[in-house]
């Protein structure tokens, strides 16, 4: 059960042709669903389908033979805080990746919230080097929409574009500034860029640092109303409205946000939106006894906003879940909750949490494959989140029927802040292929 | 009546909340409280209960009359008080709370009184050390001794705390005493109504079965017990309430106000007070109605049942390592 990963040099040695046979092929972005077999060279997909099978392949192919497992396309992040460079204490572009290869994510659109913040194209650069030197998955960078994330003055939002940033956002800070918010969509319809929005009015949030509701009541901590989020949709949609600029919602929360985005999407606007597993699988009564690993921004909403969510998945109006990785180290949580430091980690424990929801009845498998796959790699222009011959082979095998504990010690992320310590869930990853090449597999299974 | 048979029926390493405690447990607490209110009138108040054990106030939030009564309460039971006051820069930074923990662990004290600015920090500190731990008042969130002082002093007025009315005005959304006596109250089966402008009332408090007023005067009709609250300076200035002038006029406790309650109505305030605020100075002081002196009387005694309570169940084995 203990996951083993490639070491970083295996980027440099050929990708050998191999075979993945006897699965079932789930390709969400072509509702695929059938028996059949992968066949890869190089760092790309060749065939595909129930007529690759042992007899088919070609001489000298490594042959994985995986019956019972499911193949899918390898997970597309759309949002994961990788905490380097800045805060590699917390986390590292290479750490992150291990984490990443386990929870069977092969591609990452990171976050600018680093020091200094990804606002300019060298910083572009650098995230790209780093990922090249020492990550076992496709890293891609998120530049900020304003200089320093501060809100105020854009950044070079066509050469950041150019220099490879597939997004644009100022991390979990929001954009108060209605005119700046207005200018970024407006300008940013030259190069078709998509800004992705955290919305929240921090004037109504205040000093808030958890949900507004009966739990913060009974705590006496200091409540987040999620009119702070609904008010900043409502006046975020008008803006693209106005514009016409891509505009993403991350991390809706309630059910009125859910309301606001379906009603823009059938106005026939540019707007999509993600959530988080937290969101999906947690409400605020989760925050128990001040459990600090339960803090997060947007905080944990009722019960009520919790089933919209599910419910808004299965509809189509969200258009991606999200790791929402954010690392945190011992001593920035292992605090009095209104000091503790906002973030749950993800990578790791994104799938099974999408599975559990699958599991529930409320949402099909292929549907739920789509929201980590192909969905959120359109949003970002990626030819990644499926399973197509002539695209790249990142391919992750799911063992649909393991079930197993969270056990927060054993991530491989630098940051253990997960709120779903010793939770029993069931589906893993147990094959994590990166162009090609196998970057993690649990060993019982190959 | 039997000593050791009550002690083993207090069941808890710290008194860190009421929301711990059962019915039983807040009796068996103010019966205690109340031999002590016989022994603190007499002259000789002392008692060596406590011998050779060490109590540590650490108070990291300002407080005279709290951290008083406690080194009081500590003091006539004979236990060596220290009082800490950690630098407020030291607080502000939150992090040295597991850290300190850990240095008081190493000076085996017993008892350890903690006061603190945020919402659980007081639990966070518990699970860290060995002694017990009593809440003297954890940001908004709970002060269970001044709801057990404010349940004797209306229990040795009135003989009761079931089935009567009290109210609770002012600044509900920011007062752990608020939080700690409604949940007393209610588990004692007390009827609860809470008096105060939207602006500070916490969210969906409705829920915690209690009746919510905006008007002073619906909100006192009838009542037997009156508890105000103390509004703190910073909120008055046009955040929560535009100004002290119109609070008085609203919200403040005056005779005019108090004619709709009960003619025999109880009047009570945690302290300090702001007189000409939330409370008329001749109210305040009008010694038919006012319980606010004995409430200050009440506290050492309660605050001695806490102690001998808890120092009981540190003798037994389970929690002794």
């Amino acid at each position: 059960m203990t996951p083993r990963l490639a070491d970083i040099s295996i980027k440099k040695r050929k990708a050998e042709r191999t075979a993945y046979l006897d699965l079932r092929l789930i390709d969400p972005a072509s509702r695929r669903d059938e028996t059949g077999g992968i066949l890869t060279d190089g760092e790309t997909i060749v065939d595909l389908g129930p007529q690759v099978t042992h007899e088919s392949i070609p001489p000298a192919t490594t042959v994985i033979d995986a019956r019972g497992l499911i193949a899918a396309p390898g997970l597309v992040d759309l949002r994961a805080h990788l905490r380097e460079p800045g805060f590699e204490h917390q986390e590292t572009i290479h750490t992150a990746s291990r984490s990443a290869a386990v929870g069977g994510v092969t591609s990452i659109a990171c976050m600018p919230t680093t020091r200094p913040t990804i606002d300019d194209v060298s910083l572009v650069h650098f995230i790209e080097r780093r990922a090249r030197e020492t990550s076992l998955v496709k890293i891609h960078p998120v530049a900020a929409v304003t200089q320093g994330r501060k809100g105020t003055q854009l950044t070079e939002l066509g050469l950041l574009g150019e220099a490879g940033a597939l997004a644009f956002s100022d991390g979990p800070r929001p954009i108060m500034n209605a005119n700046v918010l207005r200018r970024a969509l407006s300008y940013g319809t030259v190069f078709d860029a998509l800004i992705m929005h955290h919305a929240e009015d921090l004037d109504l949030t205040g000093d808030g640092v958890m949900n507004s509701g009966e739990t913060a009541t009974r705590l006496g901590l200091e409540g987040m109303a999620p009119e702070a989020e609904t008010i900043m949709i409502a006046r975020d949609i008008r803006l693209a409205e106005m514009t016409g600029g891509r505009l993403h919602f991350s991390s809706i929360t309630t059910a009125e946000s859910a309301d606001l985005v379906r009603q823009a999407r059938a106005r026939g606007l540019p707007v999509s939106a993600d959530t988080a597993p937290h969101y999906l699988v947690l409400n605020e009564s989760a925050v128990g006894d001040y459990l600090t690993f339960t803090k997060v921004r947007p905080p944990l909403r009722c019960e009520e906003d919790r089933q919209a969510l599910v419910a808004a998945l299965a509809e189509g109006v969200i258009d991606a879940v999200v790791s929402a990785h954010e690392p945190r180290d011992q001593d920035s949580k292992r605090q009095p909750f209104a000091q503790a430091a906002f973030g749950i980690v993800g990578l790791e424990t994104l799938l099974p949490l999408v599975l559990e929801i699958v599991a529930s009845g409320r949402l099909g498998l292929v549907d739920a494959l789509a929201l980590v796959t192909c969905r959120p790699a359109d949003l970002l222009g990626l030819k990644a989140g499926r399973l197509a011959v002539g695209g790249p082979a990142d391919i992750v095998l799911i063992d649909p029927s393991m079930t197993w504990r969270i056990d927060n010690q054993a991530f491989q992320s630098k940051s253990k802040n997960s709120p779903f310590e010793g939770r029993t869930v069931t589906g893993r990853v147990v094959r994590t292929v990166v162009s090609g090449r196998t970057v993690m597999d649990i060993a019982s299974t190959s | 009546m039997p000593r050791d048979v009550k002690l083993l029926s207090f069941s808890h390493r710290h008194l860190l909340g009421i929301e711990d405690l059962s019915p039983d447990d807040i009796n068996l607490l103010l019966d205690l409280a109340d031999t002590y209110v016989a022994l603190n009138r007499r002259a000789e108040k002392k008692r060596d209960l406590l011998r050779g054990r060490t109590q540590i106030n650490m108070f990291f939030e300002s407080s005279t009359r709290t951290r008083t009564s406690f080194e009081l309460a500590g003091k006539r039971l004979g236990a060596d008080v220290i009082n800490m006051a950690p630098s407020t820069s030291a607080i502000k930074k939150g992090e040295t709370l597991v850290d300190t923990a850990a240095t008081l662990n190493a000076m085996h004290p017993d008892l350890l009184i903690v006061r603190h600015p945020d919402s659980g920090a007081v639990k966070l500190l518990a699970r860290s050390v060995r002694a017990a731990v009593i809440n003297a008042g954890d940001g908004s969130h709970e002060h269970p001794t001044q709801a057990l002082l404010d349940a004797l002093t209306i229990r040795r007025r009135l003989g009761r705390l079931s089935g009567l009315t009290v109210a609770i005005c002012g600044d509900i959304a920011h007062s752990r005493v608020a939080r700690s006596n409604i949940l007393l109250l209610n588990t004692m089966g007390a009827r609860v109504r809470l008096v105060a402008p939207p602006t500070l009332l916490p969210p969906r408090v409705d829920r915690y079965g209690v009746e919510v007023h905006h008007d002073m005067t619906e909100g006192l009709k009838d009542a037997d017990i009156v508890m105000m609250l103390r509004l703190q300076t910073e909120r008055m200035q046009g955040s929560f309430v535009p100004s002290q002038r119109e609070y008085f006029q609203f919200y403040g406790l005056t005779y005019e106000k108090i004619a709709h309650a009960r003619s025999d109505a109880l009047i009570m305030h945690p302290g300090p007070m702001n007189r000409g605020i939330e409370i008329d100075s001749e109210v305040a002081d009008d010694i038919n109605r006012s319980a606010i002196l004995d409430q200050v009387e009440m506290g050492v005694a309660v605050r001695q049942a806490c102690l001998e309570l808890l120092t009981g169940n540190l003798d037994h084995p389970e929690h002794n390592q």
